[in-house]
């Protein structure tokens, strides 16, 4: 992408940056003093293999989890300090289901526009444009239970945009979906960013998608980031017939294994359960 | 950097500065609350289900204690027994909040809470609710099961508005406490284990079935500090025509208030431990 050239020097102060962020679950350092800095509208891959501390990142930056130590300001706001700030103007879309399957996916997007106080006489119009945007018209009064996997996770993006936050934080968000949802959920992440201006930061295992989504990626391994730039930076600096995999392995020691654990597993079976 | 990006489609929200928070605050709580409702409307067959358990406690359980003399001095046993009944049925429906906190966890819908900007008291405010509309559902069916059964129930306007305060607000004490538990226990299985273990000495350490005066001294005294001792005595008071309190309504609704809103604010502290 062009704009990534100008992006590699923070001109500015970004819209999500982290100072040396570090979180700790007993012995095992998950994040381990992460610099971060995000560009507004930028759409951020973080990359890294399973257990390289990306969701445990995304969720200190999304105020679910408190840093060991470290800083992180995201929209301006510390986590720690002024959580209930950082909540107004960020969305999330967590790795795991966040619609609830036993209402519809308007009753889902009502709660969304009454928890974040969007104010009475905009709900209907905003839900019903978030339905538009996600291409979910249609299936508004269906109970969630019944949707697909790709439907399911541009409701969960519906969800989280409703108040329309200079933010959003997805975790891994076409995990489990098969190439053609994936396509279309890809579409309507750049569409945000062309309507709204939302900076994005998405996690994923997939080189694909970082490639074609990401205009920077950062590559995570064992809680340290370890690169950062553009796609083509990452690949640039391997060699000239060099491969997103090939950055990835090089920097991790590894292959790319997508569901490694049980957990994984479990959950992609259960998205291509609901999917079929 | 920040001149480059968009305008927001919408202007942030400006409100009153006084009234706008403690409306914004009834929202949220409406939002959590009624989630849960419109998912019971959906799907109704949990109430019937419910219904079975009091039915057999008043069907085989009271007819048969009922020949034993002396239990309910000289009162009919099942005029005694039904307002107890009432209050098990809302404890038992009440200890269920915990677990379904723990499977929203175990989904990923109560990361969208979280990360949410509203408060988690009302966060835990709105469940609380959900388990008082629960709990009056859980009264309709006892009280017809009351009068098919001969019991002398009293249909006094003040009596059921009165009965319905009590099992609101002990829908929402048991509810807080189960959630309160699942926080510190944080998986189903334990969760399933230790909830047994709670729920019989709650429900056996009351007047709910047996009138105190009948323990010895010790189990008295835990009586006394039983919440449920203090709804049973509420309900007796006003489902029956003719019931008589013991420890005073005022006394009653006291303890309960005080309990529930002691519950909240521990709950509110212990909730974002679940996604943490």
């Amino acid at each position: 992408m062009a704009v990534s050239d100008t992006c590699r020097e923070p001109k500015g102060p970004g819209i999500i940056e982290t100072r040396a962020l570090t979180r700790q679950f007993g012995e095992i350092l998950a994040v381990d003093g992460v610099s971060l800095e995000v560009q507004p509208h930028e759409i951020f891959g973080l990359i890294g293999p399973n257990g390289a501390g990306k969701s445990t990142l995304i969720k200190m930056l999304t105020t679910l989890l408190p840093p060991s130590s470290g800083a992180a300001r995201v929209a301006g706001y510390d986590v720690e300090r002024q959580p209930a700030k950082v909540r107004t103007h960020i969305g999330y879309v967590p790795q795991l289901l966040s619609a609830d399957g036993a209402l519809t996916a308007y009753e889902n997007l009502l709660v969304s526009a009454r928890l974040y106080l969007v104010p009475r006489s905009e709900r209907e119009a905003r839900i019903a444009s978030a339905l538009k945007l996600m291409g979910l018209e249609d299936a508004a009064s269906r109970l969630v239970d019944g949707f697909s996997g790709g439907m399911i996770r541009r409701l969960e993006i519906a969800q989280s945009m409703i108040h329309e936050p200079e933010i959003l934080f997805m975790d891994e968000p076409t995990v489990g979906l098969d190439p053609v949802a994936r396509h279309a959920v890809w579409g309507h992440v750049r569409r945000l960013r062309e309507r709204l201006g939302t900076t994005i930061l998405i996690t994923t295992h997939l080189m694909d998608e970082a490639d074609e989504l990401c205009d920077r990626i950062g590559v995570l391994h064992a809680g340290r980031l370890e690169e950062v730039g553009s796609p083509a930076e990452l690949k640039g600096r391997m060699g000239p017939d060099a491969t997103l995999e090939d950055v990835f392995a090089h920097v991790t020691g590894t292959e790319i294994t997508s569901g490694g654990s049980y957990r994984d597993v479990r959950q992609t079976r259960a998205s291509a359960r609901a999917h079929s | 950097m920040t001149s480059d990006r968009p305008a927001p489609a919408h202007a942030p929200i400006h409100e009153p500065a006084i009234v706008a928070p403690i409306a914004g605050y009834i929202t949220q709580v409406y939002a959590v609350a009624d989630a849960e409702i419109q998912k019971l409307r959906h799907d109704p067959s949990e109430l019937l289900t419910r219904a079975l358990q009091p039915a057999i406690w008043l069907l085989l359980f009271g007819q048969v204690m009922a020949q034993v003399r002396g239990i309910a001095d000289g009162g009919r046993y099942l005029d005694f027994l039904a307002p107890g009944i009432l209050a098990q049925s809302v404890l038992f429906a009440a200890i269920f909040y915990g677990i379904a906190a723990i499977w929203e966890r175990d989904l990923g819908v109560l990361h969208r809470y979280m990360v949410s900007p509203a408060p988690r008291s009302a966060l835990v405010l709105g469940k609380a609710g959900s388990s008082g509309v629960r709990g009056l559902s859980q009264a309709v069916i006892v009280y017809g099961l009351a009068v098919l059964m001969g019991i002398d129930v009293s249909f006094a306007p003040a009596h059921i508005a009165g009965v319905a305060l009590f099992i609101a607000i002990g829908s929402a004490l048991f509810s807080t406490f189960s959630l309160i538990i699942a926080c510190i226990v944080k998986t189903r299985e334990r969760f399933m284990g230790i909830g047994q273990v709670l729920t019989m000495p709650i429900f056996f350490a009351s007047n709910a079935i047996y009138p105190i005066e009948l323990m010895p001294g010790w189990l008295k005294a835990i009586s006394s500090a039983n919440p449920l001792t203090y709804e049973v005595d509420g309900l007796r008071t006003l489902m029956l025509t003719g019931g008589t309190t013991k420890y005073g309504l005022g006394f009653d609704y006291a303890v309960l208030i005080a309990v529930t809103a002691g519950l909240v604010a521990i709950a509110a502290r212990m909730y974002p431990r679940l996604t943490g």
